[in-house]
């Protein structure tokens, strides 16, 4: 049976993670490398890197970054922050990661999609998006949820799908770092209109609400960042309570 | 290290790098390369592949690959869209393969998300490249193609329907999952094609 997945998400400046992480055993805690193998060998099913510096004279450092993170990681792994061009993404993917994450990039020029898809296949392609919600519908943000676009989330989804998308990282601002839950009422309303996996993101606090956002949510995947890092939730522990809720993961 | 001379076939549509160091964490620095004589000489060769059928199938053309790789006596081991191309033909962009398995890879149904994305189990594992692997593993895969069972298949896999997770025929091996990023699993079944 095909798994759900656990995704911890790593956000990365300078070549280092940022946000305070609780990793006593790890030599260097503020080491990408370190991490993830830490993470891979917890049972994580994928990582996230994000790279929130994402100026163009840093990216030999993100490169040389996910170089580092290739040879030692034998899961897979996604990268993004600041990609913009076909360019941006052979060099990440030359270096070894297997997929990448675009965002505002899209947005601005949803033909980049379209291009990336052509070029690299959908199966590297995830469109991240962020979104909020207000009184009449959820609405698309920009710059990590700063900056409103007027663009409804569930056409600018079909339109990454029908463009080529291969996964969708959806995060909802209304919920991210509330630790109440995921969105999950809209999730469910993502699975089920796209063909495509979706991943959950925002609002993780407790090991019931991943086992919410796979049973209510339909989500393919479930992402969180501090819940990880600080060890509120550890994913031994979770994957055995999720399998205990009858959701299948891989232990 | 081991002394093995591994080549893995670099024709610009495999995301070689990942292979590569998944050898290296086995302590084997395989050679990347698309000359022929490299390749012929290689203890084992590994054939990976990620993208389109068609457009891979025309690079393998372009370099004479093509004719190459049916010929090779030394173990094959081909991955995921590598794996497809070494069939009779692919419903993805139809495209005549290398015809090593007398079998069609196929499109997924719609009938759940395609690509078929994500860690899924193997069962009913036959031949070396299994060795130790028990069954039900869970494997990492990423594919809107499959292989159907077939006389050839060493493993199998359900996602809308069960398809082969692998292939063996002689000295071809195949697998459409990703050893290289299959955790310890797909490491020890690396191993087990380095052992051969």
């Amino acid at each position: 049976m095909l798994a759900k997945r656990i995704i911890p998400c790593l956000d990365i400046k300078d070549g280092r993670t940022v946000k305070g992480i609780n990793f006593v055993d790890l030599k260097d805690a503020g080491d990408p490398v370190e991490l993830a193998k830490a993470y891979a060998e917890q049972g994580a099913d994928e990582l996230i890197f994000l790279d929130i510096t994402a100026t163009h004279e840093k990216r030999k450092t993100l490169l040389e970054l996910v170089e580092k993170v290739a040879q030692v990681l034998n899961i897979p792994f996604t990268v993004g922050g600041g990609i913009s061009s076909c360019e941006d993404v052979a060099q990440i993917l030359k270096a070894g990661a297997d997929k990448i994450a675009i965002n505002s990039s899209a947005v601005r020029r949803p033909e980049l999609i379209t291009e990336l898809a052509n070029r690299f296949g959908s199966q590297c392609v995830v469109l991240a998006v962020d979104a909020r919600e207000t009184e009449d519908a959820w609405e698309v943000y920009l710059n990590g949820g700063r900056i409103p676009t007027g663009i409804k989330l569930f056409d600018w989804l079909k339109e990454a799908e029908r463009r080529g998308a291969g996964e969708i990282l959806f995060t909802s601002m209304n919920h991210d770092g509330t630790k109440n839950g995921f969105a999950n009422k809209a999730l469910a309303e993502i699975s089920e209109m796209l063909s495509i996996p979706l991943i959950a993101s925002g609002g993780a606090g407790n090991m019931q609400h991943f086992a919410d956002a796979f049973a209510k949510g339909k989500a393919d995947a479930a992402l969180a960042a501090s819940v990880f890092h600080y060890k509120e939730i550890e994913i031994p522990k979770l994957k055995n309570y999720l399998k205990s809720e009858s959701i299948p993961v891989r232990l | 290290m081991s002394k093995q001379n591994i080549v893995i076939i670099d024709y610009k549509a495999g995301n070689v790098q990942s292979v590569k160091y998944a050898l290296e964490r086995l302590g084997v620095y395989a050679k990347v390369s698309n000359c022929e004589e490299t390749i012929r000489q290689a203890d084992k060769v590994i054939f990976p592949g990620v993208g389109e059928a068609a457009w891979a199938m025309k690079k393998l053309k372009e370099t004479g690959l093509d004719q190459l790789i049916p010929q090779l006596k030394q173990p094959v081991l081909g991955i995921c869209l590598g794996m497809q191309l070494m069939c009779t033909s692919s419903e993805e962009g139809d495209t005549k393969g290398l015809g090593l398995f007398p079998v069609k890879t196929l499109k997924f149904p719609a009938e759940d998300k395609v690509p078929h994305m994500g860690w899924n189990q193997i069962r009913q594992q036959k031949a070396e490249l299994f060795n130790g692997i028990k069954e039900n593993s869970f494997v990492y895969f990423v594919h809107s193609y499959y292989v159907p069972l077939n006389e050839h298949t060493t493993s199998e896999t359900h996602y809308i329907r069960s398809f082969s997770a692998s292939l063996q025929k002689a000295n071809f091996y195949a697998c459409q999952f990703h050893p290289e990023k299959s955790g310890d699993i797909g490491q020890e079944i690396l191993n087990n094609f380095i052992k051969l």
